[in-house]
């Protein structure tokens, strides 16, 4: 990136003052995802204006765009070409940022065949703690030159630095989709997509949700069309299907969407990350399940221990995704050698401690 | 600690205090054991340890590490001693863990498709267990009937099939093992990420210096049904670099990609005799994988592609017979150079795709300057090159005419917007070329890191980081690029 460039210029000078003053920042990009993580304070970083994908090349599936960069116009220039985001990032609203999506870190419905946002971040320019504007990772695929620094700011939620500039792997578009309906109970949906998973079939995301199993298929014409005739169930229209998938990769489904009143009434939104074979949670309360049920939204109002300890149970963690009372931590706490790794790393990023304060944990 | 004496004397005091914790046998000292140990595949550089140790449980790896951390010794961890950057290389006054022993395979789980091994198992003994259950461990460097899941995880290392199936960090859900002081650690989950910062990401390709792992859980994948292989020749290095850019815009994603030079190919048809096209000026093998419906349809669209690329001469493998046959020869690209020349040093930089013909033209450049072949195998679709440079280590001048070729291709990469290390790692062996890719902030950035994990930096130090002194040292150098002052000085 151009050191010159105005935007940068004064997102350098803006942290360099704040360092200087000890003062918190909050480092801000489109605002779809504040909801997300502990809450902000400190003075607004606007990201924005850093805007424009930098290079896009097709035939090296790869594209640089700049943290302010809309996810609608990157997705928007790579469909052109045929190809896509294959981890299918959550949007949630309008608006959202390539930054905001890295720093988040959240991928989609296909995640669990496709890879994550981690998987296909190459390289990240990011403005540390101390105002240098430093290049991690780069513009290919394979690349271990010194740590890899790159994907550990994904999901860091800006508490390392202000992602600048990222570059992604893409992917083209599988050439067929379909989407199949069963209806099946919970435990015979988790035992049967684990089943599936296991054999070479074109499965590219799975979803469970009160007593129905949706299946989507994708990659070549011939395959998909194999598929289809072996797994059974019933097909659901192409239109029908892509505008479920869509209202469930950006959460637009009635299920996610908690109320004021829910709210008050200490209904919350959890995210259980556990291993994909994990027998059915007993929590109160409804779920869908996704990733071949290593990734499973419950919306209830247990209470933050006994959500943690079921996640906690089979090896798993809990994030509290949409909550009135976030006392308890948004995010699993972690053990004490973590603890002190993430202390150390945090320091080291970011030694004043200025950016996004409390987002990830209280006391980084 | 200068001394020869004083260095006996740590010997005998480490010695003791590992002596405690460790059975008979687990430490060896004479000249005539550590030998061995000297040196990873990167045999050009060569230091004798001051212990080598065995330990053969994890208890045992803990305890190790907790005495050379209170007595400030230096700990390098190492596997099958297959890398070929130098990151086994021992330290002089450091103790040489070898993990090999740490060789279990503890759980294959079909129905979760993973399989948790430690670390001295070696990648290919992964598949082997996992095959009864149609499943396999994706990623395959072509050392993988020797290198370890553990030397794996430190390099991140990648293979022929990557471009389709992701590297070790993408086949890896969670390792387990010990921080420098002997605190046990754990990075990663069974499930498919885990709590807080991403540290399983910045742990694997670390090198061993962050942590020592003894623990790896690997996803395991369904074996495709078929495999199909199109080798295709190309009379002009230029029209076969277009060639993979044109599968690519396709839309098409080969489960391997790769590409050979003349000079390669003649190397490996002496080696494997499998029949390759001596008089193409490159050749590209594209290979299909997934049900048999599928590559079916991918490889005529492939064929398409090629032939309309300019493909002189094209073949698809009618068998697996075939398939393998015409694999046989990129596998043993290495060996193969091994019996052409005396030594070879092997690179590992990637570069754009686009700029794959640019690249070759280049090296055939510096062959004429430095006066040294190189043969050339790439991982063609990522981009990743690695140029054979040959040369006879007996002679002192052609050892350093091939290291200034080496650090021009690694430089040439960087300027061709690539790295200097696409998946052998930087070790000592790239440390100069590191000061080329990264300016000093991103290096301290780099150093800061290590010391969040290591604070002493205990855990091989002096590896994949340049100092900074380093660096001033090789820049100027660089202004008499061939006229080092004196060239026969190892500079490390």
């Amino acid at each position: 990136m151009d050191p010159q460039d105005p935007a940068l210029a004064r997102m350098v000078d803006q942290v360099a003052q704040a360092r200087a003053h000890r003062a918190p920042l909050e480092i801000r990009g489109g605002g779809t995802k504040t909801f997300y993580g502990g809450s902000a304070k400190g003075e607004p970083l606007e990201v924005k204006g850093l805007c424009g994908i930098s290079s896009y090349e097709p035939t090296e599936l790869v594209v640089t765009a700049r943290a302010g960069t809309s996810l609608a116009e990157l997705e928007a220039a790579l469909d052109a070409y045929g190809q896509c985001l294959p981890f299918e990032p959550p949007r949630f609203s309008a608006g959202g940022t390539v930054g905001g999506m890295t720093a988040a870190g959240l991928s989609g419905p296909a995640r669990a065949s496709a890879g994550s946002v981690r998987d296909h971040v190459l390289g990240v320019t990011l403005l540390n703690g101390r105002a240098e504007v430093l290049t991690f990772g780069g513009q290919v695929a394979k690349n271990v030159a010194g740590y890899d620094v790159s994907r550990l700011l994904v999901g860091s939620l800006g508490i390392l630095g202000v992602i600048c500039e990222v570059s992604l792997k893409v992917l083209p578009m599988n050439r067929a989709t379909a989407t199949l309906c069963f209806d099946w109970n919970e435990s015979r949906a988790l035992e049967q997509l684990n089943l599936w998973a296991s054999q070479p079939l074109p499965i590219n995301a799975g979803a469970w949700h009160d007593g129905q199993l949706r299946v989507r298929l994708s990659g070549a014409v011939a395959a998909v069309n194999a598929a289809c005739g072996k797994l059974g169930g019933t097909p659901i229209a192409a239109d029908a299907a892509a505008a479920w998938w869509l209202s469930l990769r950006d959460q637009t489904q009635e299920f996610f969407a908690l109320s004021g009143a829910d709210l008050a009434r200490g209904e919350s939104l959890w995210r259980l990350s556990l291993p994909g074979t994990s027998a059915p949670v007993e929590l109160p309360g409804r779920q869908i399940i996704e990733w071949n049920g290593a990734q499973r939204w419950w919306r209830t109002g247990a209470r933050p221990t006994s959500v943690r300890a079921a996640a906690a149970r089979v090896g798993g963690h809990a994030t509290l995704i949409r909550g009135a009372d976030k006392s308890a931590g948004v995010f699993t706490p972690l053990p004490g050698a973590l603890l002190r790794i993430h202390r150390g790393l945090k320091e080291s990023f970011d030694p004043a401690g200025i950016f996004n304060p409390g987002r990830l944990y209280a006391e980084l | 600690m200068t001394t020869r004496g004083g260095r006996e004397a740590r010997q005998a005091d480490v010695a003791a205090a590992l002596a405690e914790i460790l059975p008979r046998g687990a430490i060896l000292g004479r000249h005539e054991d550590t030998a061995p140990y000297e040196c990873d595949a990167l045999t050009a550089y060569r230091t004798s340890p001051l212990l080598v140790v065995l330990p053969d449980t994890e208890e045992q790896v803990a305890a190790t590490l907790g005495v050379c951390h209170r007595m400030g010794v230096p700990v390098i961890a190492r596997g099958a001693g297959t890398g070929l950057s130098g990151g086994a290389t021992p330290h002089h006054w450091g103790v040489v863990l070898s993990l090999a022993k740490l060789n279990k395979i503890l759980k294959i789980d079909p129905g979760a498709r993973l399989a948790v091994v430690q670390c001295g198992v070696r990648n290919a003994a992964i598949s082997e267990a996992a095959a009864p259950y149609g499943l396999y461990y994706a990623p395959d460097p072509s050392s993988q009937i020797a290198c370890t899941i553990g030397g794996n995880v430190a390099e991140n290392s990648g293979g022929v099939h990557c471009l389709k199936y992701g590297l070790t960090l993408h086949n890896v859900l969670r390792v387990r093992g010990f921080m420098a002081d002997g605190e046990a650690v754990e990075f990663g989950s069974l499930a498919l990420d885990a709590a807080g910062l991403d540290l399983l990401s910045i742990v694997v390709g670390s090198e061993g210096m962050l942590a020592v792992i003894t623990e790896v859980a690997v996803k395991l994948v369904p074996k495709p049904q078929s495999a199909r292989c199109i080798m295709a020749s190309f009379d002009d290095i230029e029209s076969a670099g277009a060639a993979v850019a044109s599968v690519i815009a396709r839309g098409i994603i080969p489960a391997g990609l790769e590409l050979m030079d003349k000079a390669m190919t003649a190397a490996v048809e002496a080696f494997v005799h499998a029949d390759y096209d001596l008089d193409a000026a490159a050749i590209l093998l594209c290979e299909s994988d997934g049900s048999a419906e599928e590559v079916e349809e991918e490889i005529v669209r492939m064929e398409e592609v090629l032939k309309a690329a300019g493909a002189s001469r094209l073949e698809v493998s009618r068998d697996e017979a075939q398939r393998l046959r015409f694999w046989s020869g990129r596998k043993n690209a290495f060996p193969a150079s091994g019996g052409i020349s005396p030594d070879y040093m092997c690179m590992d930089s990637t570069i754009p795709r686009k700029r794959l013909a640019e690249m070759l033209r280049a090296i055939q450049q510096m062959e004429v300057r430095y006066g040294l072949r190189c043969v050339n195998v790439f991982h063609a679709g990522d981009g990743n090159l690695h140029p054979l440079i040959l040369f006879d280590a007996e002679e002192p001048d052609q050892m350093r005419r091939c290291e200034l070729f080496g650090a021009d291709i690694l430089e040439t990469s960087v300027r061709l917007g690539g790295t200097v290390t696409g998946e052998h790692g930087v070790g000592v062996e790239k440390l100069n070329s590191m000061c080329v890719q990264f300016a000093p902030a991103e290096r301290a950035q780099f150093l800061a890191v290590k010391h969040a994990f290591d604070p002493l930096e205990s855990l091989n130090p002096g590896k994949v980081i340049p100092t900074l002194h380093r660096c001033a040292e090789y820049g100027k150098m660089h202004v008499h690029r061939g006229l080092l002052p004196f060239p026969n000085l190892p500079r490390f």
